[in-house]
């Protein structure tokens, strides 16, 4: 996947170190490969390379990890805007 | 462990074919794994229920699941031995690793586990698009027609004929550029935002739209800047619209890049659309 690459400094992932406790879930669901395991600690590898499924926080046991889940399609987000402004749902989105 | 979507389904049926092994599948009303995951119907509730409806336990005398590993965005795979007693692991990502992950001892490796999205894997993308854009297409098609009547005459059938048919060759261009060579050359398009790799392809149609019409002396130079702005924006939008059928793109990207993406869209839309109806008053 190294040849697509998407907007950096966006995605909401965010990792606490301090309560991981290394068990290598985050590191196994990652489909982009995301998390690295040193120590007994997850970390970070290539943060940019995110795209935000929720397979990580999901698979946590401790809460260790926090991410605004979704999918990145345009029309899933028209559908969200236009049923935000009418109140209630009107049209699907993706899937 | 599987979804009911019947394409996944039978391409794992045919992986498996050789191999000895029973197949759960989860009711996602036809709906794949991925999608299904993100909607909820393939979740930790859902896969404990199908065990404990299947009755797995007095089927197999293993306690062990194999997941789909893009089933995790819905599954809490560590939950699962509470729930129906059988321990969960996540196998890799696409069926055809199935056979190598089962000789293997059951173990993935980095290439089992990442996303693809290679030239294939893209192109087989192009159908679906084309067939969500089809009946849009059509509203749009009559909407223009309508337009390019509109003329000193008040209203002309010809003229909606003629000049309509300009515009819908137009817009086929831009088709041709947004929703088959943006998905075919993405890698090596410029730009991060989808929004703006639509671009390229879209001036590069508007020069082959010009070359057509305008140089043949069939539109107006008018008419052409219309067109030319028409394709671009169109072209723009179709490759925004192919975020959704892409692995890597990130929700808050999205959303960052339609704020932008949109504007540039409706605004050179609502120039090109100015500039083909004020073209019969003036030239
Ligand atoms: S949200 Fe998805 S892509 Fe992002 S780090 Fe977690 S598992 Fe990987
Ligand atoms: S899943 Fe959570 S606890 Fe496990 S390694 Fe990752 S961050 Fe740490």
């Amino acid at each position: 996947m190294q040849d697509f690459r998407y907007i950096d400094n966006i995605v909401t992932l965010q990792l606490d170190g301090k309560s991981c406790i290394g068990c290598g879930n985050c590191v196994t669901v990652c489909p982009h490969r995301i998390f690295g395991l040193t120590e007994r600690k997850a970390e970070i590898t290539d943060r940019d390379a995110c795209m935000e499924c929720g397979a990580c926080a999901k698979n946590c046991p401790v809460g260790a990890i926090s991410v605004n889940p979704g999918v990145g399609c345009a029309a899933e987000i028209m559908a969200q805007w236009v049923n935000k402004l009418a109140g209630r749902k009107i049209i699907d989105g993706c899937c | 462990m599987t979804s009911n979507y019947k394409l996944s389904f039978d391409s794992l049926r045919f992986q498996l074919a050789d191999i000895d092994a029973w197949l759960l599948v989860a009711d996602t009303r036809g709906v794949n794994v991925w999608c299904a995951a993100g909607k909820g119907t393939f979740s930790t509730e859902e896969i404990i229920y199908s065990v404990q409806q299947s009755r797995l336990q007095q089927l197999v005398n293993h306690r062990t699941l194999i997941l789909p590993q893009l089933g995790a965005t819905g599954v809490a795979a560590y939950k699962l031995t509470k729930g129906c007693g059988f321990k969960a692991k996540f196998g890799p990502i696409r069926s055809n690793d199935l056979p190598r992950f089962l000789r293997n001892k059951q173990r993935t490796d980095e290439t089992m586990r990442s996303v693809t999205f290679n030239l294939r894997e893209r192109a087989v993308l192009i159908p679906v698009e084309i067939y969500l854009l089809m009946k849009p297409m059509a509203i749009a098609t009559l909407a223009v027609l309508l337009l390019s009547g509109i003329g000193p005459s008040i209203f002309s059938a010809t003229a909606a004929w003629s000049r309509g048919a300009y515009f819908i060759g137009a817009s086929l261009i831009g088709v041709g550029c947004g929703a088959f060579l943006v998905p075919l050359i993405l890698p090596w398009l410029p730009g991060r935002q989808f929004w703006i790799k639509g671009l390229l392809p879209g001036l590069a149609g508007s020069l082959i739209c010009w070359g057509l019409f305008v140089s043949t002396g069939e539109v107006t130079p008018l008419e052409g800047l219309s067109l030319l702005l028409w394709i671009t924006a169109f072209s723009s939008y179709l490759a925004m619209n192919f975020t959704g059928s892409t692995p890597f793109t990130s929700p808050s990207g999205v959303e960052h890049e339609m704020r932008r993406g949109m504007v540039f869209q409706a605004t050179a839309v609502a120039v090109s659309l100015l500039l083909w109806l004020a073209s019969p008053f003036i030239g």
